[in-house]
């Protein structure tokens, strides 16, 4: 019997491709099954907010770059990496984030609570000049953020195609995307109300890249950075349960 | 079916395919028949000639 | 190239270059305002000037019914020059970036330039361009020799290495215009993975149907390897590439999956690229060119194939130890942690059965630099598979992780192993395949090598060292409890390191020129006719005491 399968496992060069896809895969399958109901070990954060248009293409500015090549945005549950970057990351916290952007090298420092640690004019200059902030500094200039202007007109795709990957931007968030990337980097614009009142009260409205005339890339990447760590508060509640105990 | 049940099903049953797999195997490249072919395959290759066979 | 395809194939290439061609045409359309144009356009200017080389050569003779007496051999030389094109082109990259760390203002203050842009450039173009171009080219060889059955068509064969080469190019081209998915080794944009899949499946049937044709009664070792790296890349390149493009007009796109789910695939993805990508190909390699060039059967048959199975199931699950101290579940990280353990077994297998191989014919290693390449491969591979199930323990793990080791372990598989096994094939088989007693010159093999080893033990040893330092500061307390060092103090310590990885790099990437030169002069050598029809490495043809099949 044992012979007589092992022959035809042979003699069928299709066989041995089965028997190697299915050696490999149950592996696989074994392993990340349980993740697709994983759902279930994320933690509750009834605050989490989405990230908004600009903010998204900030985020999409970051990938373009490759930032996620040398800053990870996961702070692991150790000692010494809470004391530097702050309370460890939670799932919840990238609940929403298609792709993860964990990273796997830090060349430069972890990004995941960097979101209002230094002011709006501390990024623009870092990011035109890292050098002329910390001078040791090894990051590329990325001067040519503030002379881009942002794409925005089509953001509404953009996040048309997030919710269907499952991330719950209304209708309305939707249909009114370029104007709350347009709104939410001019304070003083009527659009800037649509956003507050879509994303929340807290949501950072403001002239990020200091030039109020125009929308630049610089505005989307800062904005993006502003809000790394502030989408939920679950991970500091999560350390100050852990310190009462 | 809930995270828990798949969970305990990957860590029992994972465990049972690997001994089943590794016995499978041990049976085949040491089942004695097997021995000839084998031999021919590792020194077959050692073969000069360069033609497709007839 | 064309006049080995008969009429009937010349029609079916220009069938299928102008569907190319009109996707390329429907790209640009699309795209227009946005990068996917200009890919668009690249793949119309590709399409074209394929089609233009066809209908040049439309009206050659067609090859005649007695190739198919012969192997079909054409792609595989094209396949090695692309190889040592993708290698240059790739190590260059690497150098580059390398020069990045250590002298940040080397980028013109242009996009394209930066970092974060060129080392996917680097990745891709050696892992994909000069691994994937080597393997495809050694695996026609190799399948065709051990199944002593001739390629089942001659269109395929170009179909799947120039497709490929196709995919490199949008690949590379897409990164310096900042299209990218992000995810590791995984980074081109959906239309390029989809490209990679339809080549996938056409050269997972050119390897069914030789098998299929096959004279021997038993597939030869060699072929598993290669067959598991074309299956399971085939897996999990359509499991990590899962996304929802934003339009059809944009080259942007979303991944399927989010958070935690997204990084237990990416790295499910990742450490699996690196098992039967660089891993199980480059083995099928290992296992025909070293006892060919050894002319030596292999050690223990038996092992080869526990550690093919071995190999096979355990890697699958060993990718969670990427994650270890995450937001990822911990039983997922225990489980990944165990199985690389465990996977040392089957790895030093492998490695032990190529030194054992060797063992008896020292004398040539020492005399002849090709197989020496292939024992340090070997050993190299003994090495960084150990490094790599000792980095997978939590408490190594908590070190190590997002350091310079990483890297340094990267690299002693990527030059150790995979480039070094991929030379030393190459240095045995261009010879058979143009048909020459030995390479150009012996001599610059040997330079290659000492260029290649001294590179590559430069480079591990400045990354060993950075990567611990810096792992050693992020962590260090001083007597009063508070953290040591800051962030920029230890990227200060790391700045001697990375002009050392520079100058590894430099080295490393040498060799590669004065192989491409040595290869590109053995072709020049037969193509103005000095073939030497006899000589242990050329094949035998006609002879009468040459050994015939089915013997």
């Amino acid at each position: 019997m044992k012979e007589f399968f092992h022959r035809k496992i042979e003699r069928n060069a299709i066989g041995f491709v089965l028997a190697i896809v299915g050696v490999a895969s149950i592996g696989g399958i074994v392993e990340i099954a349980p993740l697709f109901t994983i759902g279930e070990t994320v933690e509750e954060a009834p605050d989490m907010r989405l990230y908004t248009p600009l903010e998204l293409a900030g985020r999409n500015i970051y990938i373009r770059e490759g930032c996620y090549a040398c800053h990870s945005q996961m702070i692991r549950t150790l000692r010494d990496e809470v004391e530097r970057y702050g309370p460890f990351s939670l799932a919840v916290e990238s609940q929403y984030d298609h792709p993860m952007l964990w990273g796997s090298k830090r060349t430069g420092p972890d990004l995941a609570r960097l979101g209002d640690k230094y002011s709006d004019a501390w990024h623009v200059a870092h990011l035109i000049n890292p050098r002329d902030v910390v001078p040791e500094s090894v990051m590329p200039k990325y001067g040519w953020l503030m002379r881009n202007e942002l794409k925005y007109d089509d953001l509404g795709l953009h996040l048309a195609a997030q919710r269907k990957v499952g991330v719950p931007y209304t209708d309305d968030m939707i249909a009114n995307a370029r104007w709350d990337a347009y709104g939410q980097a001019n304070p003083d614009s009527s659009y800037a109300q649509g956003v507050a009142e879509r994303y929340g009260e807290a949501t950072n409205i403001r002239v990020f890249d200091g030039e109020p005339a125009r929308i630049t890339e610089m505005d989307a990447l800062v904005a993006y950075l502003q809000i790394l760590g502030r989408l939920t508060d679950a991970a500091h509640q999560t350390a100050a349960a852990a310190a009462e105990e | 079916m809930d995270h828990e049940t798949l969970v305990a099903f990957a860590k029992s049953w994972g465990l049972f395919y690997l001994i089943i797999f590794a016995v499978g195997v041990l049976v085949y490249v040491f089942w004695p028949s097997n021995r000839k072919r084998f031999d021919r395959a590792k020194k077959s290759i050692l073969d000069k000639d360069d033609r497709p066979g007839e | 190239m064309v006049s080995g395809l008969t009429v009937s194939e010349r029609q079916l290439s220009l069938v299928v270059l102008t569907a190319l061609a009109l996707c390329g045409l429907a790209m640009a359309a699309a795209g227009r305002a946005d990068a996917l144009g200009i890919h668009g356009f690249i793949v119309l200017a590709f399409s074209l000037g394929l089609i233009f080389l066809v209908i040049s050569r439309y009206n050659d003779p067609e090859p005649p019914t007695e190739r198919l007496s012969r192997y079909y051999d054409d792609p595989t030389k094209v396949g090695i020059v692309l190889t040592m094109i993708w290698a240059v082109v790739g190590m260059f990259f690497g150098v580059w970036v390398a020069a990045l760390l250590a002298w940040p203002d080397l980028t013109f203050d242009a996009g394209w330039a930066s970092f974060g842009r060129l080392r996917p450039v680097h990745t891709s173009g050696v892992i994909f361009g000069f691994g994937g171009n080597a393997l495809i080219a050694t695996s026609f060889h190799v399948l065709q020799r051990t199944s002593r059955a001739r390629l089942p068509d001659q269109f395929s064969p170009w179909f799947v290495l120039i497709g490929y080469n196709l995919f490199c190019v949008l690949a590379a081209s897409g990164y310096l215009m900042g299209l990218t998915q992000s995810k590791e080794y995984a980074e081109p944009e959906w239309y390029a993975d989809i490209w990679l899949v339809i080549v996938w499946v056409v050269y997972f049937l050119i390897y069914i149907r030789t098998l299929q044709r096959r004279k021997e009664p038993h597939i030869y070792v060699a072929n598993w390897y290669y067959m598991a790296f074309i299956l399971v890349v085939a897996v999990l390149h359509i499991v990590n590439n899962l996304a929802v493009p934003v339009s059809f007009g944009h080259a942007k796109s979303y991944s399927l999956f989010s958070g935690v789910q997204d990084a237990m695939t990416q790295w499910w993805y990742g450490h699996n690229a690196v098992a039967f990508f660089l891993t199980s190909g480059f083995l099928g390699m290992m296992y025909y060119y070293l006892p060919k060039r050894a002319e030596r059967p292999i050690f223990s048959y038996r092992l080869s194939i526990i550690s093919f199975w071995g190999i096979t199931f355990m890697y699958m699950w060993a990718g969670s130890h990427h994650l270890h101290y995450t937001a990822l579940p911990q039983w997922v990280q225990t489980l990944g942690m165990t199985f690389s353990l465990v996977l040392l077994v089957p790895s030093w297998a492998s490695a032990g059965n190529a030194l054992a191989t060797l063992n008896g014919a020292w004398d040539k290693v020492r005399t002849d630099a090709t197989l020496r390449f292939m024992m340090v491969a070997a050993v190299f591979y003994g090495l960084s598979t150990f490094e790599g199930s000792f980095m997978a323990i939590r408490a190594v793990n908590s070190l190590s992780h997002y350091t310079d080791w990483t890297v340094g372990h990267v690299h002693a598989g990527a030059l150790g192993w995979v480039a070094m096994i991929t030379f030393g094939s190459l240095y045995a088989l261009v010879p058979w395949m143009w048909k020459q007693e030995r390479m150009y010159s012996p001599k610059l093999v040997e330079v290659h090598f000492w260029l290649a080893l001294t590179g590559t033990i430069i480079y591990v040893f400045a990354m060993w060292n950075s990567g611990i330092i810096q792992g050693l500061m992020w962590r260090t307390y001083n007597d009063s409890g508070t953290l040591a060092y800051s962030f920029i103090d230890s990227l200060v310590a790391m700045h001697p390191y990375y002009i050392a990885r520079t100058v590894g790099g430099l080295f490393f990437l040498a060799g590669a020129i004065v192989a491409s030169w040595n290869v590109w002069m053995t072709i020049r050598m037969a193509r103005f006719g000095q073939s030497q029809e006899s000589g242990a490495d050329v094949p035998v043809y006609g002879k009468a005491d040459a050994v015939q099949a089915g013997e």
